[in-house]
């Protein structure tokens, strides 16, 4: 058995395909209970009740959803680049499903368990945007348009601090693998959210930027532009989209998780399987997506842009500078996996 | 099997790719292409091992520079008419260039002389199991280092001349001064007044400040922005006249 599954050709690939469906399937379902629990969470914050028709306490909601999206009608405008405007939504899903492939859920339990897997998550969290340019140059609409090219600069300048952010936590692991970044926080070391706290600010903020979330959700601000990018989108084209928005927030949070709470790391030793501690983290950083959108009103444009390049690039640099000389001066610089 | 496969199926995309950018009718095509090319030749580093090379040609020219470079494009205002007449225009000169630059490789690629041990360097580049990242950088801060930083300095110094030429500060454009923002306290600018109820603002001498009405003002004395409590007592002059409602 064991022998069929990672010797011969036809049994890597069904083993490979079961490891993919078993990440999938799971973070499919989750994004569907995402939807419900933004909707719970929000209602809560406005002292309203939320959805509460379909089943138990509104608990069939995100299916309802979905029989209501698959059976519109897809409209392509008039004038729109037919091909590009549907590739743009497949893009956006496809990336924010790839990303999934390297986040370890327990010790060394990854589909792929890469050396460079944070650089892998980076490199399809900045491609990401592609989805949404695309989105809005092929639509042939000038509200789709304004939103692809607030998101394109946006993106662009967020991930800059972003990749600080990876950055210090990489000089502290030694690493750039994401199981031995988790490792590093495990029992009787602090979880870098203490040790690198504004490092830890700064990545909550710009990762509500690089999802597009409110106070940035500038993109689709529907105020000024209707709902931006995805204006002339409907039916599944437009759930792809969803669904690559709330897969993209979980992969955020996941990351969150990963560089900063611990991932799958109980906290003082804790008993409890690894995966439901990864799960509660997710869940956490999830709630502050939502907190954060019923808590602030939206940024203006060029108050975003300077947040991100006159207050973020120079505090996280500084902050990378000063992590590298305290590691080097205090001998602490992990010297790495040979 | 798979590996060879797999490397001839990203080499042609990556060479069909690259054939579409530049014959493709409309530039953002051609810069979608050039995306996929970068995306494979990417692929192509992976199955050679070089893992890091390619997650960061994946994130510097996929990620950052080619979105810039397509919203350039997607701005831009391309005459494709005008850009097919130049194709003709232009074509002699090109075909020069093109054979000459031809030409020179091919000489190059002839007279290439591979050192006779380069083969097996190449195939053992990295001692053991080190990580194909550490290798890098152990040759990259320590043989080259001086050559990376040159090339880091050249970087900055193309980024502060880009900057230079385009970065005009506009007196005329609003900027948001975020520190004088905070620093206005509620005195500075507000102040609140018990108004008797019919009379509205007038009474208590506060005008609707009026640039043009200096001249009037002049001979009376008084400033054209009259705040409250100032200008109560003034004597003889005609009064300015109270604000009329909305306009």
């Amino acid at each position: 058995m064991y022998s069929f599954f990672h010797d011969s050709m036809i049994g890597i690939l069904l083993l490979t395909v079961a490891e993919t469906l078993a990440v999938l399937v799971p973070v499919l379902m989750c994004m569907a209970y995402a939807t419900y629990f933004e909707r719970k969470a929000l209602a809560a914050f406005q002292l309203r009740k939320g959805p509460n028709r379909v089943g138990p306490f509104g608990l069939f909601q995100p299916f309802a959803d979905a029989v209501k999206v698959f059976t519109k009608e897809t409209i392509i405008p008039a004038g729109a680049s037919r091909s590009l405007f549907l590739l743009a939504p497949m893009l956006t899903f496809v990336l924010a499903c790839l990303a999934w492939a390297v986040i370890p859920v327990g010790d060394g339990w990854a589909v792929a368990n890469i050396n460079v897997g944070i650089l892998y998550l980076f490199a399809i969290s900045s491609l990401g945007v592609y989805g949404i340019i695309i989105a809005g140059w092929a639509s042939n609409s000038k509200y789709a348009f304004l939103g692809a090219m607030r998101s394109a600069a946006q993106m662009v300048s967020y991930e800059v601090s972003i990749g600080f952010v990876l950055v210090t936590v990489m000089l502290c692991v030694g690493s750039l693998n994401l199981n031995d970044i988790v490792r590093a926080q495990g029992p009787g070391h602090f979880w870098f959210c203490f040790t690198l706290f504004p490092m830890f600010v700064v990545f909550l903020i710009s990762m509500l930027a690089e999802c597009n979330r409110a106070p940035f959700d500038l993109p689709e601000g529907e105020s000024e532009l209707v709902a931006g990018f995805f204006v002339e989108y409907s039916a599944m084209s437009f759930a792809l989209f969803y669904l690559g928005e709330y897969t993209n927030m979980i992969m955020m949070s996941a990351l969150a998780s990963i560089l900063f709470l611990g991932g799958w790391e109980a906290p003082f030793g804790l008993p409890g399987l690894p995966i439901l501690w990864l799960f509660g983290k997710i869940c956490f950083v999830m709630f502050f997506f939502f907190w954060v959108r019923a808590t602030f009103p939206r940024y203006r444009y060029d108050q975003l842009m300077r947040l991100g390049w006159k207050v973020f690039l120079p505090l996280s640099l500084l902050w990378l500078v000063l992590t590298a000389g305290f590691l080097e001066f205090t001998g602490l610089l992990p010297n790495g996996a040979a | 099997m798979i590996t060879s496969l797999a490397f001839y199926v990203f080499s042609a995309v990556l060479l069909g790719s690259a054939a579409m950018v530049v014959t493709s009718r409309n530039p953002v095509h051609s810069v979608l292409f050039l995306i996929l090319a970068f995306f494979n030749a990417a692929a192509l580093f992976l199955l050679a091992g070089a893992e890091f090379l390619a997650m960061i040609l994946v994130i510097v020219y996929v990620g950052a520079v080619t979105v810039l470079f397509l919203f350039v494009v997607m701005m831009l205002d391309v005459d494709f008419v005008a850009l097919r007449e130049g194709f003709q225009k232009y074509a002699s000169a090109g075909l020069i260039v093109g054979i000459v630059l031809f030409a020179e490789l091919f000489f190059v690629g002839v007279g290439w002389q591979i050192a006779p041990n380069a083969p097996v360097l190449r195939l053992s580049a990295i001692p053991g199991q080190m990580q194909n990242t550490r290798a890098i950088g152990q040759v990259l801060y320590t043989n080259y280092i001086l050559l990376f930083q040159l090339s880091g300095l050249i970087l900055l110094v193309a980024m502060i001349g880009a900057i230079v030429l385009t970065h005009r500060d506009r007196h005329t454009s609003k900027h948001q001064n975020i520190t004088r923002q905070q620093q206005r306290r509620v005195a500075d600018t507000l102040e609140v007044i018990s108004v008797r109820s019919g009379a509205g603002v007038a009474e208590l001498g506060i005008y609707r400040p009026q640039a043009n009405r200096t001249g009037v003002h002049a001979a009376s004395g008084q400033d054209a922005h009259v705040l409250a409590g100032e200008a109560h007592a003034h004597d003889g002059a005609p009064a300015p006249e109270p604000v009329q409602g909305e306009h």
